[in-house]
């Protein structure tokens, strides 16, 4: 009896004690989980396996931007369709929902007394309304747009309609590609032009106007050779015929709802994040850099953001993950994401849920750990280096 | 620890044994039935706020059958996505719920289904303005189809076969495709035929919808209950025969007191005068009587719920006994 009060009175050996019980239970639960589902699957006579991947998906699915995919292709490739359009809106989301944010969160922060009321009343307005009504809402009020014979026209090429924005598609001809390549060029010049102008200011002191000089490389370049080679660009219109439109392009109203809710709502948590970032910033800061005679926007640039951005870019990283996650509600207005197409109608036509569910779970946690793992990175790009 | 793993033992046990379902519903005192989220005709809320509808019926005949009171019975909505997995966790004891009978889901999802109590097949609606008369003239059109059915996969083969090309709107519930049929979101709508003119029929303006003529698919849509409760399975299937049978018989809830007295053995045995059936299916011995007094036959509920004089006016055609020339037909009471 007294070993034993000496042993708990022991903090060592008692949070090993406490530390092994709770383990050893957690796993036990678990144990317990794998081993009563997997009975009961058995006793229900329900198959198992990942057999179902490589068979026929037996439906179509309309909104595949990227791959071609016809009822014959597998439920992998139902897999990779979803996880496309996933990306898609999340990517689309996540650019617009920083635009728009940062936007609202300086404007929140200016002195213009109606603009600062209306940043607010959406800011108040969209946090406090549940993303799911938000979803739904766009797509009602899309849907209640013309209906395509009545559709409206814009120039006679822009067709906007219940079924989605139609526009000319563009026909790359032969010879685009160099255009492309231009592009491309230009753009890494930029970077290397930014570099030796960064090196040649901090030893001579003197300026090159960088942004000016990759903007008219970035835009000019291209455009010269375009005109060069002819012009090798043409474009398809789109066209009423029978049902539907021909041609062109289109965007569905289930994108441009999901789009709509998704960037509107989270922009309004980074506009926080923003202003936080921006207030975190003491006003002695502002007042040394004025008093060193910086002109007002170099203030902003070089003074402020980087300082807020080490406040900013944590939060960020989750609001793009919140976003990223969001858009698997895409399923309350049919947009053909991962949990709607490999996730519900996959899941649904095989009856495999724990097999889809456990795939759709693994692809969802790599896609948030892979915006961590970039968000990480540049954070730590942006912080204070000792020196 | 011993102490704790019996516990978990016990909790597996509680967990994953079930007693025949019978023995469950009549534990609980009411049957839990899995019917769709409304589909007139078939099951939705009348003006009273009661289900009705022939698979609301079917339900109610199971709980005849097992209580001799059709009250006895919690409607649970389902989606057809929802279905499977609310029957498969035993949230659900049987489903009645406009689901087609394939061998997937008899065999891979462990269900069984014990009878058919519709004959169906899909076809297609669409507006009256829109001109067209066949399916085959549907090439581009946007198409609005549940998802996780059988016709989800139907149209894509009836559209590859006939080398057209569609573009697929999926919905989740047959009000969501009405909503965005009306809306002209999509031209046409396809599920089965009897959906069909339930959705026609519940249109502001029927007249303006047309159902074209092809029938693209098999559906024989039946009640089904989980794998391997053959007890139960027999409960259910005999109760469904039982209606398909008494219309054979010429039966009926207003007839079935003076039945009772017939001079026909099969009648006696139905009726529970002749024979222990209801023993045999651990029920009261005239389950079968109180169902056709309480519900009515196969016949008196299609008139009632989907025939030619309710709004849905849809023809006995296939769903007629096989003696009159339809393919209705229920093993002998014996």
């Amino acid at each position: 009896m007294r070993s034993n009060v000496n042993f708990f009175s022991d903090e060592k050996f008692r949070s090993i004690f406490f530390q092994t019980l709770v383990v050893g239970l957690f796993a036990l639960g678990i144990f317990f989980i794998v081993q009563t589902t997997a009975y009961n699957l058995e006793k229900r006579n329900i198959a198992t396996g990942w057999r179902f991947l490589t068979d026929p998906a037996g439906f179509d699915i309309s909104f595949s931007p990227f791959i071609d995919f016809k009822s014959t292709d597998t439920h992998l490739d139902v897999y990779f369709v979803g996880v496309l359009n996933t990306l898609l809106v999340s990517f689309c989301g996540c650019i617009a929902a920083t635009i728009l944010g940062f936007l609202v969160g300086i404007i929140r922060l200016s002195s213009n007394w109606l603009l600062v009321r209306v940043a607010y009343i959406y800011v108040e307005f969209t946090r406090n309304v549940p993303l799911l009504l938000q979803i739904i809402l766009w797509y009602s009020i899309l849907i209640q747009l013309p209906r395509v014979k009545q559709s409206l026209e814009f120039l006679d090429i822009f067709f906007i309609s219940n079924r989605g924005i139609y526009s000319p598609r563009p026909v790359f001809e032969n010879g685009f590609s160099y255009v492309f390549l231009a592009f491309l060029l230009a753009i890494i010049s930029s970077f290397i032009l930014r570099k030796w102008a960064k090196k040649r200011q901090d030893t001579t002191g003197r300026q090159f106007p960088v942004i000016t000089s990759a903007f008219g490389m970035i835009v000019f370049l291209p455009l010269l050779l375009f005109f060069i080679l002819g012009s090798p660009l043409s474009f398809d219109y789109p066209a009423l015929k029978g049902f539907n439109f021909k041609g062109g392009m289109v965007i569905r109203p289930e994108f441009i709802a999901m789009f709509l809710a998704l960037t509107i709502y989270t922009a309004a948590f980074i506009s926080e994040t923003v202003r936080s970032g921006i207030m975190s910033v003491t006003k002695g800061q502002r007042e040394a850099s004025a008093s060193l005679g910086l002109k007002k926007n170099w203030i902003m640039r070089l003074i402020i953001i980087p300082q807020a951005l080490r406040v900013i870019v944590p939060p960020l990283t989750s609001q793009y993950l919140n976003l990223t996650k969001n858009s698997s509600l895409g399923i309350a207005v049919g947009y053909a994401d991962l949990v709607h197409g490999f996730g519900g109608i996959s899941l649904n036509q095989t009856g495999q849920a724990i097999e889809c569910m456990v795939i759709v779970m693994a692809t969802y946690l790599t896609i948030s750990l892979t915006i961590s793992l970039f968000m990480n990175i540049y954070n730590r790009s942006i912080q204070f280096k000792e020196k | 620890m011993k102490k704790l793993l019996s516990i978990f033992a016990v909790l597996a046990f509680a967990f994953s044994a079930h007693a025949g379902t019978l023995d469950d519903v009549k534990n609980r005192g009411f049957l839990k039935c899995g019917v769709t989220t409304g589909l007139a005709g078939f099951a939705a809320p009348d003006d009273n706020g009661e289900w009705a509808g022939l698979d609301a019926d079917m339900c109610r005949a199971v709980a005849v059958a097992v209580f001799g009171d059709r009250s006895k019975v919690e409607f649970i909505t389902t989606t057809g996505k929802s279905r499977f997995p609310t029957l498969a966790s035993g949230e659900v004891d049987m489903l009645a719920r406009n689901t087609t009978w394939t061998i997937s889901r008899d065999v891979n999802l462990g269900f069984e289904f014990v009878g058919v109590n519709f004959y169906d097949g899909q076809g297609f609606m669409v507006p009256s303005a829109l001109g067209v008369s066949s399916a085959k003239e549907l090439d581009g059109a946007t198409v609005c189809i549940q998802t996780g059915t059988t016709t989800e996969l139907n149209l894509a083969d009836f559209f590859r076969l006939n080398g057209i090309g569609y573009e697929a709107l999926p919905i989740e519930t047959n009000d969501e495709g009405k909503e965005n049929l009306f809306a002209g979101r999509c031209d046409v709508y396809t599920t089965d035929a009897s959906g069909l003119s339930s959705t026609r029929a519940a249109a502001a303006n029927p007249d303006k919808w047309v159902v074209l003529p092809e029938i693209i698919s098999k559906e024989p849509l039946g009640p089904l209950v989980r794998h391997g409760d053959h007890q139960w399975g027999d409960v259910v299937r005999w109760s469904l025969n039982a209606m398909i049978i008494a219309e054979e018989l010429g039966v009926t809830s207003e007839n079935v007191d003076a039945q009772k007295s017939s001079n026909v053995p099969e009648v006696l045995r139905l009726l529970g005068v002749e024979g222990s059936y209801g023993e045999m299916l651990e029920l009261a011995p005239d389950w079968a009587y109180q169902i056709i007094k309480q519900i009515g036959n196969y016949s008196e509920s299609y008139e009632a719920n989907v025939g030619p004089d309710t709004p849905l006016e849809i023809a006995r055609g296939l769903n007629a006994l096989w003696t009159q020339g339809g393919i209705l037909y229920a093993p002998p009471f014996r």
